[in-house]
């Protein structure tokens, strides 16, 4: 029953049914952890990897279906973990607990791969999957539009207190 | 009250202080250990030993705050959990302030439940609160410290030398922490006196506190680095998916039949524990070699319950109990003052109003798992938590065996909200562990973990308040009843009214306002048939979730009786008079400082302006989780209603808080956001219900919490202050469900009194508003 996947630009042979979960196998068989189990239905995006460079949830993506497929976690998504929608997650200090954080970036990498310059309905539409139970949503759109215009990443915490 | 209820309320195993505070009366020794240093609280009994001694050799105390290597590396033990709160990052840096520290030279060690870092809770907004004046001392003790030792070493006076930057300097000579510590003789004891006369910066001078920083644990969030407790693993370990029984409590396996799943690849077996603990009682564990398999296995597996007595309870009944209790007088009286009754008997008018919330899950995103194995004789509990003094009784209970064989090792928490309070997805890892003997990790899925949280419990509310002909207010009643989560698992933590019942503060905070109402009552009831059929949680904020639903609601109406503004009504009645006047050093100016930020979310919003038809403005404020520790907080809900379907759209909230000073500026406004976005969740979007005695939704079909194209516009504010820090992490989710219902009102007239708010609910308002 081995099943040959492509991850990360790696091949590798697991012995697993078909019809295991991408997610398991990527999490338990290979130890990539940055993907989450969230729901197991496919509604709340914690486990979005690229298939082919689309956005698509491991949880219910059989790995018998992707066996020709190219597939990228978040490990792969930048050798550095510099991708510039990591760097400007960081820069606007979007992540609270984390745990919707892999897949959220996963999300929008897709995006951002189809469309360069999306706009507010763009990301709410794209993005309307991905469940950040921390509500994290208006510094995750932040980041997204930073990384897109590619604005200067280093040194902004981001922060807009203001003190009356 | 039912035996159950009284047994509760007497086994109290342990005190309040000890659960939050550790021991109360202490010192504070700084001494070498190993080749660094330690600086670590400890009791005042051991003040007179040596300090190197006390640090090395006692095995439960001290209590360690920091430690600094020859190198200079300085390692704040942090005993909080991480859970989205960058708690570490605060935390270190109050001690980094005072300590005059390095920044870049802190690392923070988020420490195990060995008894020498003390208790060990994360909840309650409380960790800042708590932490701010011992930390400061800390950081003040050990900067003193250095000062000496390295004018010492320096051969200067230390009155000419001062500390910066990790460095004593005096004149142009300067030497690092690093070789203070390399080569000082760091050995000192404080006394609790010396230590509160420390001398601590005046605000103006704070160059860490109250500036922003980059958290220290965002990029491994970013980068898929971040370790949480479901991706911890350990050599042999199996995995184990539960199987639930129908039943929260008293249900029986009487039978399991895994015939169809024993030739599956990977499954081993089918495991029913026997909990001591009484935590999972009915559970049964599908033990595999993946967590995959285990899944597989569990949806052929076939287990005959006797089930417990309550399959039979609807969401329905759980309120029709409450009104019945409510009704009947029970309950314990948490405010009392005289004349309520004559104050309503001279009323000439008597508003009255009943408010409900339904359940509500906590839903955080990583569902409930832990790994539970045995190494060197002792126990270990891998796993996200929030209370770990709290659980490892119970896990004692469970596995038999003296809390000192057990340890837990916190993990990231992919969410905390309250759920990790209650420790109870621990117990099932460590009984199987311990029947197996070997490490097992279970992992509850998602509808697995619905069914086993811990909800926010339904609730029902009546108040009543007493006006003269001129709609001045004479008196008020406010009764609660719901589920009580402090009564089920941290019975010392109850409190008694002046009737002498027992009754749990955290279901009942938030009704005891600051406003002058004449004469007030409050009651608590305990819902016993909440109580029977789930176990209550202390969901985000507890109570202020449904008791300021009710009485910020009941402010609005009793304001529109008189034809007064709800902004205006609000600040007659806080005054900041008598008991309400505040008090040093939590609640230095009492309600002025609510009437303030009401006036300055008004003033920011816009209030009063003139808006289209449909759409319409609303304002609450809320004091926070306790009274103890008032984060005075406004809102301002801008909504437009649809008159015909009774959709509702949040437009923007603007928020304005006053808590005190503020240590991390964009931690605090990050915790605001989320907060007030769960509020608007909460409000708009999540709830469920009780059916056949169960949690009805159970995954993201049913329950559907906010998402992005949700989102209102937010407009956060901190007041500038010096006070005292108070808590950030709950405040806005209370105040935002009252103000979206007040500006429903203003939009349309309707009056809604259920949480959550769904457009059939104000379609129905608006049809009997127009009747009336």
């Amino acid at each position: 029953m081995a099943v040959t996947l492509n991850i990360n630009g790696r091949d590798v042979a697991l012995d697993i049914p078909e019809d295991t979960p991408l997610l398991w196998a990527v999490r338990d068989e290979l130890d990539l952890k940055g993907t989450k189990f969230g729901c197991g239905i496919g509604m709340c995006g914690a486990c979005t990897v690229h298939v082919n460079g689309v956005a698509q949830r491991s949880c219910i993506t059989p790995v018998g279906s992707v066996a020709d497929a190219s597939i990228t976690t978040i490990e792969g998504l930048n050798a550095e973990g510099e991708h510039p929608l990591q760097q400007a997650w960081i820069a606007t200090q979007t992540p609270q607990c984390g745990y919707c954080q892999s897949g959220q970036i996963m999300q929008a990498a897709s995006l951002l791969a189809t469309n360069a310059n999306p706009t507010d309905a763009d990301i709410d539409a794209a993005m309307g999957g991905n469940l950040c139970r921390c509500m994290a949503y208006t510094r995750i759109k932040k980041a997204i539009k930073m990384a897109a215009s590619a604005e200067a990443l280093a040194t902004n915490v981001g922060a807009e207190v203001t003190h009356g | 009250m039912d035996r159950r209820m009284n047994k509760q309320i007497h086994d109290a195993p342990d005190s309040a202080a000890k659960q939050t505070q550790g021991v109360t009366r202490r010192g504070f020794m700084i001494g070498s250990v190993g080749a660094s240093v330690a600086m670590a609280m400890v009791p005042a009994a051991l003040l007179g030993g040596c300090a190197e001694e006390v640090l090395n050799t006692q095995p439960f105390e001290p209590t360690v705050w920091y430690s600094i290597d020859p190198s200079g590396a300085i390692s704040v033990k942090v005993t909080k959990a991480e859970m989205g709160q960058h708690v570490g990052t605060s935390l270190a840096r109050i001690v980094a302030e005072e300590l005059e520290a390095d920044w870049d030279a802190i690392s923070i060690d988020y420490v195990d439940t060995d008894a020498k870092y003390g208790a060990y809770v994360t909840g309650g907004s409380w960790s800042v609160w708590t932490s701010f004046d011992q930390l400061s001392r800390a950081g003040a003790a050990g900067r003193v410290a250095l000062i000496e030792e390295g004018a010492r070493l320096l051969g200067v006076e230390p009155g000419k030398c001062v500390a910066e930057n990790s460095q004593v300097v005096c004149g142009n000579q300067q030497i690092s922490y690093g070789e203070i510590v390399a080569k000082g003789q760091l050995s000192r004891t404080y006394t609790d006196e010396q230590l509160a006369s420390l001398p601590l910066k005046p605000a103006k001078d704070r160059k860490l506190v109250g500036v922003d920083t980059l958290a220290l644990d965002v990029p491994a969030k970013s980068q898929g680095t971040a370790i949480y407790g479901i991706d911890a693993t350990y050599e042999g370990m199996v995995y184990a998916k539960p199987l639930l029984p129908p039943t929260r409590y008293g249900s029986v396996v009487q039978a399991v039949d895994d015939s169809q799943a024993k030739s599956f690849k990977g499954y081993q077996q089918a495991l029913v524990l026997d909990d001591p603990s009484n935590s999972v009682p009915g559970w049964v564990l599908v033990i595999a070699d993946s967590y995959h398999a285990a899944q597989r296995a569990a949806k052929v597996i076939e287990v005959d319950w006797q089930a417990g007595s309550t399959t039979g309870v609807q969401e329905a009944d759980i309120f029709a109990r409450a009104d019945e209790q409510i009704s009947g007088g029970e309950g314990a009286l948490v405010l009392d003052d005289d004349g309520v009754d004559a104050a309503f008997e001279s009323a000439e008018q008597v508003l009255q109003a009943r408010y409900t919330t339904n359940t509500a899950l906590h839903f955080q995103l990583e569902p409930v798992n832990a790994v539970g194995l045995q190494r060197d004789g002792k126990w270990e509990l891998h796993t996200g938590a929030q209370w770990q003094s709290l659980s490892m009784p119970v896990y004692a209970k469970a596995l038999g065996e003296p809390e000192e064989n057990i340890v837990m090792r916190t993990h990231l928490l992919g969410g905390g909200f309250g759920r990790r309070l209650n420790g109870d997805y621990g117990v099932p890892a460590l009984l199987a562990a311990k029947a197996l003997g070997k490490p097992v990790k279970v992992v509850l899925s998602r509808e697995d973990d619905s069914r086993f949280d811990s909800p926010r419990s339904p609730s029902v509310q009546h108040l009543k308040m007493a006006l003269d002909a001129n709609n001045q207010v004479l008196g008020m009643q406010h009764a609660a009843a719901a589920g009580w989560p402090t009564a089920e698992l941290a019975s010392f933590f109850l409190a008694t009214g002046t009737n002498g019942e027992k009754y749990d503060p955290f279901s009942i905070n938030g009704a005891d306002h600051w406003y002058d109402v004449g004469a007030h009552q409050v009651r608590a009831v305990m819902n016993d048939l909440a109580q029977q059929t789930f176990r209550p949680g202390w969901l985000r904020s507890v109570a202020p979730g449904w008791t300021n639903w009710a009485s910020e609601s009941f402010m609005d109406e009793a304001a529109h009786l008189g034809g007064v503004d709800p902004l205006a009504f609000r600040q007659g009645l806080l005054t900041a008079q008598g008991k309400n006047a505040g008090s040093a050093p939590n609640a230095v100016g009492g309600a002025k400082r609510m009437s303030n930020v009401l006036a300055r979310a008004a003033e920011k919003a816009g209030w009063g302006k003139t808006l289209p038809q449909g759409q319409g403005m609303g304002i609450a404020c809320t004091f926070g989780q306790e009274r103890a520790m008032p984060t005075w907080t406004a809102c301002v809900a801008d909504v437009s209603v649809d008159a015909d379907s009774g959709a509702v759209t949040l437009n923007k909230l603007t928020i304005v808080i006053d808590a005190g000073s503020i240590v991390h500026p964009d931690g605090a406004l990050a915790q605001t956001e989320g907060a007030a976005l769960w509020g608007a969740s909460l409000a708009l979007h999540e709830g469920t219900e009780f059916v056949d005695g169960q949690v009805k939704d159970t995954n993201l079909g049913g329950y559907r919490p906010m998402r992005m194209g949700d989102v209102p516009e937010l407009d956060i504010e901190f007041v500038a202050s010096d006070e005292q820090p108070v808590g950030l992490g709950e405040p806005a989710t209370t105040v935002v469900g009252p103000a979206i219902g007040n500006a429903i009102f203003a939009a349309t007239g309707a009056r809604v009194r259920h949480l959550p708010i769904r457009p059939d609910a104000v379609k129905q308002a608006i049809s009997e508003s127009k009747m009336a």
